[in-house]
């Protein structure tokens, strides 16, 4: 009976999907529960904010700083037919604060840093390390989940601002120093068009959320890894394909709530 | 406990994360310009407001001097009613006259204050009595098309 195996592969798998999301709220709410030591030890965050924060700023400062100047480049051949060049500071501005920021910072901090994180808790529980610290009764949520927790989502928004800037400044060289494109028009155009609240407070939340996101989906996976060479590698393509859909739909519906109807 | 070089690195990237911060709310924001001051209200009537909308500017000779904040349809008159809240370092005539102009072509609409030379000063909830609506690029065209005398926009009162 294939198709009853097939019906039964489909029920299988929902509720396994259900099973595991279930597991996962309840891995963030103890997270979240025994976040305590992260902050009264801040050592163990500062650490693990260099593992994932400071180690990532090379890759997302050139990359900020190459987006701002392919931005520059099209924006300006766009703009040229319209005869509004002096409009790409907004252009350029706008496009980084409010989407390319965070969602680009974002998408590399999982590939550079999250499954990074994956794969290190996997292995720990690969090689027992876990179980060990169980043994001791150090609650290993308290002590080694929740400080990269928190290192994740304190970095986020660092980073996507650093993006940002990068990006802006990258946009400057290109369309200011090299095309040509009046200064005072660029910061003006793109002052004017800038809101702090509006654009530059709602990026800063969106990258916020994306670190959530990312961060519970990387430590997630790897603390439910299988403990095998297998399983850890699973576990590390899983957090970059699952962390990179939560990061895009979640920027749907946050855009969709934040940027709708003016 | 001891400081390490840790501790630098992640300090240093805090640093560099809020400064970006700053440089963007500063340089490429508008909380620099942002107008913390105290504002008072002020009413204008318009017979179309074109593609008038809230948070637009208010300019007098060029100069940000306010923000519109509200755009509502009076039912008593079938006319626009636009409130802007004006820093009170500005003070207007009672004969100022309140047009919707448009930046560059196809911009962004804004209002525009030409004071007049009256000695009393409008005051908190008063409105304009001279306005210009906007210019619609439609109305323009079909005039043009149909050879219409122009000036069909200037409703002024």
């Amino acid at each position: 009976m294939p198709i009853l195996k097939s019906f039964r592969l489909v029920g299988h798998r929902t509720v396994n999907a259900v099973w595991r999301l279930g597991y996962a709220s309840r891995f963030f709410m103890m997270t979240m529960f025994y976040s305590g030591p992260s902050f009264r030890r801040f050592h163990l965050t500062i650490k693990e904010m260099f593992s994932s924060g400071v180690m990532s700023l090379i890759i997302i400062l050139v990359a900020g700083m190459f987006v701002g100047m392919v931005l520059g480049l099209q924006g300006y051949e766009t703009l040229k037919r319209y005869g509004s060049e002096s409009a790409l500071g907004s252009l350029v501005a706008l496009s980084l604060v409010r989407e390319l920021g965070p969602v680009l910072a974002a998408l590399l901090f999982a590939s550079r840093a999250g499954s990074a994180m994956t794969a290190e808790i996997g292995l720990m529980k690969a090689t027992e390390q876990i179980a060990a610290m169980e043994m001791m009764a150090v609650n290993p949520i308290a002590r080694v989940i929740a400080p990269r927790f928190w290192a994740g989502v304190l970095s986020m928004p660092l980073l996507a601002s650093l993006f940002s800037a990068m990006g802006v400044f990258g946009g400057y060289v290109v369309g200011v120093v090299l095309i040509g494109v009046d200064e005072g028009s660029f910061w003006s155009q793109m002052q004017d068009s800038v809101d702090f609240n509006h654009d530059i407070l709602n990026g800063l939340i969106k990258s916020l959320v994306f670190g959530v996101a990312v961060t519970v989906i990387a430590l997630f996976e790897g603390y439910d890894a299988p403990p095998t060479a297998e399983g850890v590698s699973g576990a590390t393509t899983r957090t970059v394909v699952e962390s990179s859909l939560a990061i895009l739909i979640l920027d749907f519906i946050l855009t969709a709530f934040m940027f709708r109807g003016d | 406990m001891e400081r390490t070089a840790l501790d630098l690195w992640v300090g240093a990237f805090v640093v560099a994360g809020i400064a970006a911060l700053v440089v963007l709310a500063l340089k490429v924001g508008n909380l620099s310009t942002y107008n913390v001051s105290d504002t008072y209200q002020l009413h204008a009537y318009f017979t179309n407001v074109g593609g008038l909308k809230p948070t637009a500017s208010v300019r007098s000779a060029g100069v940000l001097v306010g923000r519109v904040t509200e755009i509502k349809l009076d039912i008593e008159r079938y006319e626009a009613r636009v409130t802007m809240s004006i820093d009170t370092r500005y003070n207007f005539p009672k004969d100022t006259f309140a047009n919707i102009q448009t930046a560059g072509l196809l911009g962004e609409n804004y209002i525009g204050l030409l004071p007049g030379g009256e000695e009393q000063m409008l005051k908190n909830g008063e409105a304009f009595k001279q306005t210009q609506s906007a210019m619609v690029l439609e109305d323009l065209i079909g005039q043009f098309i149909y050879g219409k005398p122009g000036g069909n926009g200037s409703g002024s009162k």
